[in-house]
């Protein structure tokens, strides 16, 4: 009797357990695409459909509301202030520049095109003098014209960092590299538009004087921290709770951490504008607060895409690529994943101890740590990301990472650890971020694979928020004795200068805050730096980049793990959809379209 | 009495004081002594020594941390006002900080969260009680039978498996699969069905673990009671076995679950953490964790004191309590 019962029992819990097995396997199924590569009668356009090309650009309908799901919020919605990368995608529908980047997908994304301005600048001989004419009918929500006085301002709070804290500061360092302006907040000329190097001499004309040319000077007028502001619209620190529109769409309302609502700006008008289609009439952002959630609501079909475009969290991958792979594109996203060595920690000051590092390292083993080649990226072979022009991409592979040495060469890591003084290897740390679990499992690969030819490696962990003082601070890595350092970095613009100048360029090892973790100085480097600041051609400055990369790699300051990719999702209902080399493989924001605006 | 209760509230305010000072050594001296500079996490990866300096200002970071403490406490009161760099930011009182992250004050921020904690709590405290004292008392009654064993297995399993895991299983059943429940927040003003589907799988997981143990403890307290004189003599005295239950064990069985049920409630912010934060639920639990993450030290500061502010007034109320139950407290 108690037997069968027993027997009983188990067979209805074995049940039960199947159901929920079912239950999670089939989970959030009832959304997205249902199979293959090619696309599927869902709607979706397939796997990569979207991936540096247009996926379904004629489908795109004006109305409806576009549904971002996201589980972090912006550093700030405030254009000076945002440095997240989809926050400047996301700030196109609220903000317009003097030029910004192509609606295109792929490399052509990243290139400038007029957007506030009638067209590019008129460059003066010496690339000291850009000057630009605003288009007639460009205006405020409030329907007052943008004049070129709005864009100045709006630029000079760049120098407010006082108040204004988290942007980048490129156009503060271009222009003013002494430092001389003390921003809008201090500034005391009645018009508080006291920047000399930025002259308006009619509401419609804006020109710029830079005391030394830069060639990429366009592209830093392309970022978010160059749109204008209105003065009396300006309420400074808090201005990131409510920017003012100038471009097709107005905030309705943000409670930060929770969600946030654009509606139409009806003042916007679609012939001002060359750049924009605007087709949804509302955008929101949903925040989550738990990352496998926002992806299984995601493939439901809840939302319309992921706002962070960081890819799907493993969970949501693993069900996404085996039932939804045609609502799937695979970008590179412009970032590199890496370990550096700071040189004031020994032996990382003597090159062949570094050289011992990167070819005893297994790179295999290190891309399976990152995801694997799908979701974490192709072997990085070098330090320009491919989205950047002179990046030559695995072809340039000085150390065969992901040729003959990609599982690691012990024979030629002893030889460079002999020439190092070090033949039987020696001991070091791993300093590594504790909020990246993926990037504890390259510090243990490492770990693992460099224990073979006799480095050893103690792991670190970190509080990866205070990265700018822990690691950020020379004196700390070496008082600490953190050899190597894991990171990652993307560009702020597409040119070597927008990635890799504060991290190779010797102007920029500081006591604090410091990205040159490798603490290379290199007047070679440094010079070619400067040589690229004043080529104007674009094929000298992708040859200059090409050469500061294999700079870098000849000092060996960098093992490379990934050129980066992710798995992003775009739901069925998505139109007009292709990632861009301007936001780092991101889906263009801005002229994303619903191919049925009531659903 | 009256002596007695400002001894009490002058204890509490000194306690809050104390606390205070513990809270801003912990924020503010402890990484001071690890080389971390705090200013840092509020400016941007292209930060210059003015935005750190301003940040300095801004939170008063130079200052001793009893000055900053003073500051603090004075702000509960008057309010405070930040100001650097041209730019002044008033936090009117009670001012319990204010957040450069953000932008936001912190009190208005907790005040606005927590009806949807308190919701959370108050709903899943209701099904906690029912069911677990429901099944407590039945098992206690039942001992040793099938019904017993099932309900103390499923009380295990409750105590065991963790918040996270019981939110997904019950997202990945009722939500994604089944789709009886959609299991996203929406706010009680926008819709009622909309709110209590929000709120009724989180309501769920979290009285899933606090009935689980007040189903044990019930059971082991009832049983414990039923073994006493008094429930044998009105047995004796012939009353029916329900009258018995309810009138005279239930009523010594309650007691110390009350007690616990007070505890509980003012401990509740770990349990509405991991909640809140599995179902996306935008109420304080869920805000402490995304200040913890973003390392905003106001928002931290500023739920520390709350939470412990609200220990405090709960210990106060038990205490005067006690006192208007027993006059000898009162004496001592």
């Amino acid at each position: 009797m108690t037997t069968q019962r027993t027997s009983g029992r188990r067979k209805q819990a074995l049940a039960a357990a199947a159901v929920v097995a079912a239950l999670l396997t089939t989970a959030a199924c009832g959304g997205g695409g249902d199979d293959s590569n090619g696309g599927s009668k869902n709607g979706a356009p397939g796997f990569d459909a979207a991936n540096n090309k247009v996926a379904q650009a004629s489908e795109a309908k004006k109305g409806g509301t576009l549904k971002f799901a996201s589980s972090q919020d912006a550093d700030s919605w405030d254009t000076t202030r945002g440095y997240y990368g989809f926050m400047w995608n996301f700030s196109r529908y609220y903000s317009r520049q003097l030029v910004t980047n192509k609606t295109e997908p792929g490399k052509a994304g990243a290139e400038v095109t007029p957007d506030l301005a009638t067209g590019l600048a008129k460059v003066s001989d010496d690339g000291k003098t850009y000057t630009y004419t605003l288009r007639d009918g460009v205006t405020w929500e409030d329907g007052k014209p943008i004049t070129s006085k709005d864009v100045k301002y709006g630029i000079e709070r760049v120098w407010a960092q006082d108040v204004l804290s988290g942007g980048p500061t490129y156009l503060k360092e271009v222009l003013d590299p002494k430092d001389e302006y003390q921003g809008p907040y201090k500034d005391k000329s009645k018009d508080k538009l006291g920047l000399k190097a930025i002259e308006t001499p009619d509401d419609k004309t804006i020109v710029f004087k830079l005391p030394e040319a830069n060639s990429d000077f366009e592209e830093m007028l392309a970022l978010t921290s160059a749109s204008p502001v209105r003065q009396d619209k300006d309420t400074k620190s808090k201005y990131g709770l409510r920017p003012f529109s100038s471009g097709p769409y107005k905030f309705e309302s943000y409670n930060p951490g929770k969600d946030l609502t654009l509606v139409r700006n009806t003042e916007w008008k679609q012939e001002s504008d060359p750049v924009r289609k605007a087709y949804p009439d509302k955008i929101t952002i949903k925040f989550f607060s738990n990352a496998n959630d926002l992806d299984a609501r995601l493939i439901a079909g809840d939302y319309d895409l992921d706002l962070a475009q960081t890819g799907l969290s493993p969970q949501g991958r693993t069900t996404a690529l085996k039932e939804h792979k045609a609502n799937l594109d695979n970008p590179v996203s412009g970032y590199i994943r890496y370990a550096t060595f700071a040189q004031n920690v020994k032996p990382f000051d003597n090159i062949h101890c570094r050289k011992a590092m990167l070819f005893g390292a297994d790179h295999v083993s290190l891309q399976t740590a990152r995801g694997g080649p799908v979701a974490g990226g192709d072997i990085g072979t070098n330090m320009l990301p491919p989205s950047v022009p002179g990046s030559e991409g695995q072809k340039y592979d000085p150390y065969g990472m992901a040729g003959e040495n990609k599982k690691g060469n012990i024979e030629k890591a002893k030889e460079e650890l002999k020439a190092c003084g070090k033949p039987n290897g020696f001991k070091s740390k791993i300093a590594v971020r504790n909020n990246k679990p993926v990037e504890v499992a390259t510090a243990e690969s490492m770990q693992a694979s460099l224990k073979k030819v006799g480095i050893d490696l103690e792991i670190e962990q970190y509080d990866g928020s205070q990265y700018a003082s822990v690691v950020g601070s020379p004196s700390n890595v070496a008082k600490k004795g953190y050899g190597v350092i894991i990171m990652g970095w993307g560009p702020d613009f597409p040119s070597v200068q927008g990635y890799g100048l504060p991290l190779w360029h010797s102007d920029y090892i500081l006591d604090s805050a410091n990205n040159n973790f490798a603490l290379i100085k290199d007047e070679k480097i440094d010079g070619l730096f400067a040589d690229y600041l004043t080529e104007l051609d674009d094929a000298g400055k992708a040859k200059i980049a090409t050469e500061i990369n294999h700079k870098v790699m000849e000092g060996a300051y960098y093992l490379p793990f990934v050129f980066e990719k992710f798995i992003n999702w775009r739901s069925n209902n998505l139109a007009n959809v292709y990632t861009t080399d301007g936001y780092s493989g991101m889906y263009d924001f801005v002229n994303l379209g619903l191919k049925n605006p009531k659903k | 009495m009256l002596a007695y209760l400002i001894r009490r509230l002058f204890a509490a305010a000194v306690m809050l004081v104390v606390i205070i000072l513990v809270v801003f050594c912990i924020f503010f001296l402890v990484p001071k002594w690890a080389g971390v500079d705090i200013a840092l996490n509020y400016v941007g990866k292209q930060a210059g020594p003015d935005a750190v300096e301003a940040v300095r200002q801004k939170l008063s970071l130079d200052d001793p941390v009893v000055v900053q403490a003073w500051e603090f406490i004075k702000g509960i009161f008057a309010g405070r006002t930040y100001a650097s760099g041209g730019d002044v930011t008033n936090c009117s009182a009670p001012c319990f900080g204010y957040s450069f992250k953000t932008e936001q004050a912190v009190w208005p921020v907790l005040t606005e969260r927590f009806p949807v904690t308190l919701a959370l709590a108050l709903g899943a405290a209701v099904l906690w009680l029912i069911f677990g004292l429901a099944a407590g008392v039945l098992s206690a009654l039942k001992r040793g039978t099938l019904w017993d064993r099932g309900a103390m297995i499923v009380a295990l399993a409750g105590v065991s498996l963790p918040i996270y895991f019981t939110g997904l299983l019950s997202l990945a059943i009722f939500s994604y699969g089944l789709g009886w429940i959609n299991g996203e927040f929406v706010p009680l003003e926008d819709s009622l069905t909309g709110w209590l589907g929000g709120m009724i799988l989180p309501w769920v997981t979290l009285a899933f673990l606090y009935a689980a143990m007040y189903a044990r403890i019930t059971r082991a307290t009832m049983m414990e009671i039923l073994g006493e004189d008094y429930i044998r003599t009105a047995r004796a005295k012939g009353l029916r076995e329900p009258v018995v239950i309810r009138k005279h064990a239930m009523r010594s069985t309650l007691t110390p679950l009350l007690t616990m049920l007070g505890m509980d409630l003012g401990a509740l912010m770990g349990g509405a953490i991991l909640t809140e934060t599995t179902f996306s639920l935008p109420g304080l639990g869920q805000k402490v964790l995304d200040a913890i993450q973003n390392q905003d030290l106001p928002f931290i500061l500023g739920v520390t004191l709350i939470t412990s502010l609200a220990v405090l007034i709960a210990n106060l109320v038990v205490d005067v309590l006690y006192a208007v139950i027993d006059p000898r407290v009162r004496l001592a």
